[in-house]
């Protein structure tokens, strides 16, 4: 399927050169992918005219049918929370980094205030907000978000995040900024990527920290996230994700340079089969995750 | 019956019972509803100890204030990422609140451990090992190993494996008084609750369920802490409780821990005895009924552990002290066989193939130990056995020191992978703090204890094969042995890799 969009898109970008010849290489290609970006399985159901939104409703319903297991750490989501310390090292790392913080301090982003979007049941918001940070986690289930609330109570620090259920699209009609904008796993199932990123770029403030974890759209992922997590080792259930909403790491960034954050730092997430462990690497292959910052306008 | 310690820098505090004034006054329901004074008496909290209706709680409850105890505390004090941590000390004994002066002139305490330079060095990155060097301890370098059979010995020499010293003995009451001072020195939120453990609860699975809005956010809050019922009534709550309690660990015991291992044959006989000379060389010599090993401790004085039937343990116990020293001598040197003969090495064909590899402790000739003269402090015998628990974490609830394992001390390594725990867990409980983990979280506390138990149980088959090794007094099994000695102390390569392993560098054996 991927050779058929790549060839497609090379005509495209053949004709475009062809066509004018002072046109801008830049937007040449990013004109070639645009078709690729929007060429996505679900991108054609009828979406609700008022906003242009990035919601999708069937990757919605997928996730509402196993909301309840969000804090089961042996349940469906159990690679995410064993995949969390791994991410979150990398979060506290460049986002320690880029603010000015003592590393070595308990709460580094203690002042700051951080949106996980797509939280899910608060998996990242909750470390997030013990981290110092003063946290809203956004998702589209409503299910999740109750789940989220009710989890948080247990724990007074994490009981301060601010959870809604809505969608980032809606927080930037409410003028809503942040420091840093995370979006861990999440770019994968929304509808169209372009406009969801946007929507982050939107809520960072100038000189913010924005992180998106996705999957890469590569053979080894497909071999890896979808045919062997979810078909032979049933770590997730079939259909979690489609490969062809994947963006490669490229795509990402100019992705991201449109809405005027430039990506400064990429690290992978590398399985360990034999002791069970992730850890970053420079290996972006599969899982991948990109810090960027917006540029002060 | 409250005793305030009432000085701004000290931090350790005790938590006065609320229900201790109940013998003594008459107006007793007056002073039940007063909020105990003792725990914030001379600071504000530093926002990480809450009363949530009058009951304490604490990140970290450490049950049990003994070497291995503190020497946690201790360790998350002098890291950054944990030293904001609000840590209760549960332990009955009265030394740690206000511990007697160890006075310099009185003679050394049969109870000693051996510390390898791996313990050492986590003393030093704690600040604790300044304390130990103020009192009476002794560093050596030279271990001699031999039977009764006089087949073969094995001199060890610390400049084989290109280190100072062997390892350190010191006082089990010096190493835990230098643990407390490190600890009042630190500006460390800790309280030391002087009572017992006597129930524990820890919740279940983490509470996920739409239902229960009932219930207020503070009691769902605590319902999902670990709650601890102590024995003069006070109640805390915790998110993580360690259980650093012994080898009949109260901890482990309620938290429903099964354990493996069987009981030795044997007790161990410890006292402090007397020489003419100072003694700078660690002595072990298996005999037929176990090893007996003379450490030295300081001046002139060395520490005896003596392995033999329990039967023989209590005879030994109360036979008069000038018998006693008879025995002794006899067991080091001039009874059950004969000295083994010093082997020059050199001028046959197997030196000069291995020449280049050996080690200069090979030159050394074999010496008798120093002659014991005088008994100095009171024997005390203890049943030996080995346990390892089958678990070291649960959800909110963690096993470190003896209360995880416990080893024959043939080898002086029981205390040792204690401290080995103590290092292992603090650098989790950090790594955990840095990505905003909750410390009682089960995969975290997995990772500790899949880090130890490897590491543990290697040492544990290690040194329960030399147990059963040298239980059997059969012709053909002491020439191996025989030879086994032999080869450790002409095969460079293998005292090194000994040498190291037993220092503590290393966690597995034979795996660099």
């Amino acid at each position: 399927m991927s050779h058929r969009m790549f060839l497609r898109s090379l005509y495209r970008l053949q004709n475009l050169s062809r066509s004018s010849s002072n046109v801008n290489p830049k937007h040449a290609v990013l004109a070639a992918f645009q078709p690729l970006l929007q060429n996505r399985p679900y991108a054609n159901t009828p979406q609700p005219a008022a906003s242009a939104s990035s919601v999708n409703q069937t990757e919605l319903a997928k996730f509402a049918a196993i909301a309840d297991s969000w804090w089961d750490v042996e349940g469906p989501f159990k690679p995410l929370h064993i995949m969390n310390p791994t991410r979150l090292a990398f979060i506290r790392s460049t986002l320690c980094r880029h603010f000015g913080k003592d590393p070595f301090s308990a709460r580094p982003f203690e002042g700051l205030k951080f949106v996980d979007v797509g939280c899910g049941g608060g998996i990242l918001s909750e470390p997030l907000a013990r981290m110092g940070a003063s946290v809203t986690g956004i998702d589209a289930v409503e299910k999740n978000i109750k789940i989220a609330r009710l989890h948080a109570d247990l724990d007074p620090v994490a009981s301060s995040i601010e959870y809604r259920c809505t969608t980032a699209e809606n927080l930037v009609e409410d003028h809503m900024k942040f420091d840093a904008v995370i979006a861990s796993e999440v770019i994968e199932h929304v509808a169209d990527p372009a406009e969801f990123c946007k929507s982050l770029s939107a809520l960072t403030v100038s000189n913010g920290a924005t992180v998106i974890s996705t999957i890469n759209r590569s053979m080894r992922a497909y071999a890896t996230a979808i045919v062997a997590a979810e078909y032979i080792l049933h770590w997730l259930s079939k259909g979690t994700h489609q490969w062809s909403s994947f963006l490669t790491p490229e795509e990402l960034v100019l992705i991201l340079q449109r809405t005027s954050i430039s990506v400064e730092e990429m690290a992978g997430f590398a399985y360990d089969p034999l002791t069970g462990q992730w850890s970053l690497s420079d290996d972006i292959g599969v899982n991948f995750i990109a810090f960027g910052v917006k540029n002060s306008q | 019956m409250s005793r305030l310690i009432a000085t701004r820098r000290l931090v350790s505090n005790i938590f006065v019972p609320r229900l201790a004034t109940r013998a003594f006054c008459t107006d007793a329901p007056a002073k039940l509803n007063d909020v105990p004074s003792g725990s914030h008496f001379n600071k504000e909290p530093e926002g990480d100890e809450r009363f949530m209706n009058d009951v304490p709680q604490h990140d970290i409850a450490i049950v049990g204030g003994g070497m291995v105890g503190m020497a946690l505390a201790c360790s998350l004090a002098s890291m950054p990422l944990t030293k904001h941590l609000s840590i209760a000390i549960i332990d009955s004994n009265p030394a740690l609140s206000n511990g007697p002066l160890i006075k310099k002139d009185d003679p050394p305490d049969p109870r000693v451990s051996t510390v390898t330079p791996a313990t050492i060095s986590l003393f030093k990155d704690i600040g604790a090992w300044e304390h130990v060097e103020q009192h009476r301890h002794a560093y050596f370098d030279k271990m001699q190993v031999w039977d009764y059979t006089g087949f073969g010995y094995t001199k060890y020499n610390a400049r084989d494996a290109d280190k100072d010293v062997l390892g350190c003995v010191v006082e089990n009451k010096v190493l835990h008084k230098s643990l407390l001072s490190c600890l009042q020195n630190k500006d460390f939120n800790s309280t030391i609750y002087p009572t017992r453990l006597s129930s524990l609860s820890l919740p279940t699975r983490s509470v996920s369920s739409a239902g229960g809005s009932v219930s207020s956010t503070s009691s769902k809050n605590l319902a999902n802490l670990a709650k601890l019922d102590l024995s003069d009534g006070t109640n805390l709550y915790a998110k993580l409780v360690v259980g650093a309690d012994g080898s009949k660990s109260r901890v482990r015991e309620l938290a429903g821990i099964k354990t493996t291992g069987w009981n030795y044959s044997q007790s161990a006989v410890i006292c402090t005895v007397e020489h003419p000379t100072e003694n700078f060389c660690a002595w072990q010599r298996f005999l037929p009924a176990g090893p007996i090993a003379l450490l030295p401790i300081g001046d002139n004085f060395s520490n005896i552990v003596w392995t033999m039937s329990p039967k023989d343990a209590s005879n030994h116990k109360i036979m008069n002290e000038v018998d006693f020293v008879k025995a002794v001598n006899h067991a080091l040197d001039s009874g059950y066989g004969p000295r083994p003969e010093s082997r020059v090495f050199g001028g046959d064909v197997l030196s000069s193939f291995f020449r280049p590899d050996v080690t200069s402790s090979v030159h050394e000739r074999f010496e008798p130990p120093p002659k014991v003269v005088r008994l100095v402090s009171d024997r005390m015998a203890f049943p030996l056995s080995l346990m390892h628990a089958n678990q070291y974490a649960s959800k909110r609830m963690v096993l470190i020191g003896d209360a995880a394992h416990t080893v024959h001390p043939l080898a002086g390594q029981g205390v040792n992978m204690g401290y080995g725990d103590v290092s292992s867990l603090s650098n989790v409980i950090a790594d955990g703090v840095a990505v905003g983990s909750d410390i009682g979280e089960v995969t975290l506390l997995k990772k500790y204890e899949a880090e130890r138990k490897t590491a543990n149980i290697a040492m544990m088959a290690v040194l329960d094969g030399f147990q059963k090794a040298y239980s059997v007094d059969f012709g053909p099994i002491n020439i191996l042995r025989a030879a086994a000695f032999n080869g450790a102390n002409v095969f460079a390569p293998l005292k090194r890799n000994i040498i190291s392993y037993a220092s503590g560098e290393r966690r597995l054996p034979f795996l660099s």
